[in-house]
């Protein structure tokens, strides 16, 4: 490993880590994946945010059954994924249609295009709606990161950037721990229109 | 949401409002806790950087672009249109509004949600849009409280920063109609459920946003809830309002500004969100599977202040709220009574450009002139100035005042000014009984001045006294001259005395014009321009023949303004003159300490607090001097909490508004005597004044003298 990488990489995990992200490194995707399942099923079932709505198809799993999206997995990925989560039982893998849950899913599994190092950030190319989606109407989101995609600071990568906001259509997030409000007497509380919390995967560069 | 008032709020009005809110004891607690808690949290943001060169970075990046404004507007909307995008530009507030309005009504919308925009407060848009029939959900927590309880946000970027969880809770039972816990994290939560049905049911959403990039005809947002993602991806329709000073030329001057914005307006390193739409992006049940956007671009009147050379920089603001963060006066009466929808120092501006005079009439008197504003602005804008400068417009427009007229008047003639603060000294006789001190105050002061013991005249003036304590030197170190400011001379010449014995001792020699006459600020301060003008003119023909290395001056403010304002103010009439005299100006603390380099001598001991003057430490930069020199007087410096706070004197401040002065003070009073000092010690007879006379009303037992005096 050279010694920007683990810089930013370092760095990326401590400014990561103070806005209560948890970060984990991972030795490659299938690991991540693995890793995203385990989180998932150790999780409470989402707390539904619409009075009377239909939690997922499988009326065996109950109230235990769990919804994670993973919608911008190539489709091998997803397909192992999906193998996993169907064997696990409790888990429901969905790739497309998130607006038809607007009481919220357990998780979001995304792959990320970037981090940057000085403010513990992820950058998500959101194009797509589901990708969007699978990051606001969960409870955790799960970010899938590239050590080698560490950036030092978002301007030293202003022309990957460029070139991404470039695009019509373009819709890309920077993404710091979870969604939070100070809003009242100035406390903190995270989770108020997004996720409660973020997680972090960290894939290790040689893989 | 406040409506435009029918009736222009009168002055008395306005400080029944600030009585009321200075008896809020939540407010004031949730204040200051803010206050103190602030500083911290930008310091540790901004930990390990160069703070000043990144706003400097900030202040070129928009002054450059406010230039370009029309051509960055041209390319914005080229690429935009290309995009996909309909873009608007709204010439009045009323524009932006009525086209919203339109775009609602032709898309068939009904429930609309919106993002936090400051814009949107400043066009009144939610009435608006309520007037035709639509709904309007608030996502931003803050800005739902304050939708539900029909107010106004009391912070840019706090909105409900007044408000209790109690109060909070009970506005939520209300809501739900089931009782809610006056606990936070819960009533987050009650906010996430009843919002996100809002966001599910909703036509059109509308968010505002910090940065337009025209090389990609980009925008940017920045939020910490997320709740703008879930308004522009939702709903089949998107319109963002912009005013079009967030125009930037490409996103890399975006990013610049997005270091300094979260660091300085919340002590975060960056928001948990920042989302760059390029659009119109992807919207599975919109026809054609992609959204409608439209971006309003908002004149307003930005266009008119971007071509005024004195204010175009009010538009290198990107809404940080730092402003308001550390004014003394928005400490003490929160946002409501500091601003009409713009709050803090930017607000004092720009309601007057925004929402008009009588709108700003009242609140641009409210500033004590201390300078915490400037010095925290993340763009670098002259905030105390500016806000001055529109005092004088609204004065020259509506005319001035008698009382001001007056002072003006008497100001620009020395003699006369003198002659008139010798007579009153006559005249005071009956009411100080031969004290030092004003007894009763008499009747040109209201009963709500007499929170401190003021001062009476001197029998004997500096300027009467120098003659006699002058003594001709052979071979001086140094020559000086001073500049003694009417305060020392007519009321506390003993400060100045003082200072002669040390400048004897340490061999310089002084000279002092009898032609100077008041430094010019309190004419400045009142808003009187011309008078300001005419006495730096004169004090700078009264300086112009001495043949001196510097003009030593005791007083701050004065030192600050010969400094720092009054080259300005002259620039088209001597303005090599003017800078030559500023380049002389120094404090006596920086003269004595640095200059000279007076010896450490014997001295009591005792523990000595010092009140850091506002126009000292951020008008002069001067910080340390005073200190080694309250050391090398043989007493023993000791720090205290907010030791650069303003002491809530600000001239004609404490005149107008006495009752939020008093509060600043006792503040300030409470805070030395937590620290163990009895000695009070200041270097500028302004906050002797305050300080001196606050410790003797509230009983204190706390001296408070000039620094001079020391020695």
């Amino acid at each position: 490993m050279n010694v920007t990488l683990k810089e930013n990489t370092q760095e990326f995990i401590e400014k990561a880590s103070l806005v209560s992200a948890r970060v984990y490194r991972v030795k490659d995707l299938a690991s991540a994946l693995d890793k995203a399942l385990e989180l998932c099923r150790l999780k409470l079932p989402c707390d539904s945010q619409m009075e009377s709505e239909q939690k997922g198809t499988d009326p065996m799993a109950g109230e235990k059954l769990r919804i994670m999206a993973a919608p911008n997995l190539d489709e091998a990925d997803f397909t192992r994924l999906d193998k996993a989560c169907r064997e696990a039982g409790d888990v429901q893998l969905i790739s497309e249609n998130l607006r038809a849950y607007p009481g919220g899913i357990d998780m979001g599994v995304t792959l990320v295009d970037f981090g940057i190092a000085e403010t513990g950030t992820l950058v998500l190319n959101s194009d797509s709606e589901e990708t969007r989606l699978s990051t606001m109407l969960c409870e955790t989101h799960v970010a899938i990161l590239n050590e080698g995609k560490i950036k030092k600071t978002a301007l030293s990568m202003a022309d990957e950037l460029n070139d991404l906001t470039g695009q019509a259509s373009s819709y890309t997030a920077f993404i710091t721990g979870a969604s939070r409000t100070a809003d009242i007497e100035r406390v903190l509380a995270l989770g108020v229109h997004g996720p409660l919390e973020l997680v972090i995967l960290l894939v290790e560069a040689s893989s | 949401m406040k409506e435009k008032k029918e009736k222009a709020e009168c002055l008395k009005a306005y400080k029944v409002r600030l009585d009321a809110a200075l008896e809020n004891t939540f407010l004031r607690t949730a204040m200051d806790n803010f206050a103190v808690a602030y500083r911290t949290s930008r310091e540790n943001a901004f930990a390990g950087m160069d703070v000043d060169a990144m706003i400097q970075e900030v202040a070129d990046i928009k002054a450059d672009a406010i230039k370009n404004n029309e051509a960055l507007l041209e390319e914005f909307t080229r690429k935009a249109v290309a995009n996909g995008i309909h873009v608007h530009l709204a010439d009045t507030a009323e524009d932006a509004n009525r086209i919203i309005g339109e775009i609602a009504q032709k898309t068939g919308s009904k429930r609309i949600v919106k993002s936090k925009s400051m814009t949107a407060e400043e066009t009144h848009l939610n009435p608006w849009l309520e007037n035709l029939g639509l709904e309007v959900t608030e996502t931003d927590l803050g800005e739902w409280i304050v939708q539900l309880r029909h107010e106004g946000p009391s912070h840019m970027v706090m909105p409900a920063i007044h408000l209790s969880r109690f109060q909070v809770a009970d506005l939520f039972t209300d809501v739900t109609g089931t009782t809610q816990d006056a606990e936070i994290e819960r009533l987050v939560k009650v906010a996430r459920r009843q919002l996100r049905k809002k966001y599910i049911d909703a036509d059109m959403g509308i968010t505002g946003a910090n940065y337009a990039v025209a090389g990609t005809g980009t925008i940017g947002i920045a939020t910490n809830e997320g709740n703008a993602r879930l308004v522009s991806t939702l709903p089949k329709v998107h319109v963002a309002l912009i005013g079009i000073d967030k125009l930037l030329p490409t996103i890399k001057e975006a990013l610049s500004i997005n270091r300094v914005l979260p660091k300085n307006a919340t002590g975060q390193a960056i928001t948990s969100y920042v989302t760059w739409i390029t659009g119109p992006s992807e919207c599975k049940p919109a026809a054609g599977g992609k959204r409608e956007m439209h971006i309003v671009f908002l004149d307003n009147g930005r266009k008119k202040i971007a071509a005024d050379p004195v204010f175009a920089q009010v538009l290198q603001c990107i809404r940080c709220g730092a402003c308001a963060n550390v004014c003394p006066v928005y400490r003490m009466v929160g946002g409501h009574q500091l601003g009409y929808v713009y709050i803090g120092a930017i607000g004092l501006i720009t309601t007057y450009f925004f929402h008009g005079r009588e709108n700003a009439r009242n609140l641009v008197q409210n500033c004590t002139n201390c300078g915490a504003c400037k010095a925290v602005c993340a763009a670098g804008i002259d905030l105390p100035k500016l806000i001055k400068e529109i005092h004088a417009r609204i004065l020259d427009e509506e005319g001035h005042p008698l009382k001001s007229l007056m002072l003006g008047k008497v100001l620009k003639n020395r003699k006369l000014f003198h002659t008139l603060l010798r007579t009153a000294k006559l005249a005071q006789k009956p009411v100080t009984g031969g004290t030092p001190y004003l007894r009763h105050l008499p009747m040109i002061f209201s009963k709500e001045h007499n929170f401190r013991v003021l001062p009476a005249i001197a029998e004997t003036p500096f300027r009467d006294r120098f003659e006699r304590l002058n003594s001709p030197l052979k071979n001086p170190i140094h020559k000086i001259a001073l500049f003694s400011g009417c305060v020392q001379d007519f009321v506390y010449p003993e400060q100045l005395e003082a200072a002669m014995k040390s400048f004897a001792r340490a061999n310089v020699s002084v000279s002092f014009p009898m032609g100077q006459s008041c430094c010019g600020l309190p004419a400045q301060m009142m808003g009187e321009k011309d008078a300001a003008r005419d006495v730096a003119l004169q004090n700078l023909v009264a300086f112009e023949n001495e043949d001196v290395d510097y003009i030593v001056t005791l007083c701050a403010s004065c030192g600050s303004h010969l400094k720092n304002s009054l080259p300005d103010l002259v620039k088209e009439y001597a303005p090599e003159k003017a800078a030559a005299f500023a380049k002389k100006i120094i404090p006596f603390s920086q003269f004595m300490n640095k200059i000279v380099g007076v010896e450490p001598m014997e001295g009591k001991g005792r523990k000595t607090a010092f009140h850091s003057p506002c126009h000292l430490c951020r008008g002069l930069g001067v910080r340390q001097d005073p200190k080694d020199l309250i050391n090398k007087s043989g007493n023993c410096y000791v720090a205290t909490a907010e030791e650069e706070t303003c002491c809530g004197f600000g001239g004609s401040f404490s005149a107008n508004f006495p009752a939020v002065s008093q509060e600043i003070l006792t503040k300030k009073l409470a805070d030395v005597e937590a620290s163990g000092a009895d000695l009070l010690v200041t270097e500028c007879p302004g906050c002797v004044m305050q300080l001196r006379g606050g410790a003797l009303k509230q009983g204190r037992d706390i001296q408070v003298i000039h620094l001079s005096e020391l020695f």
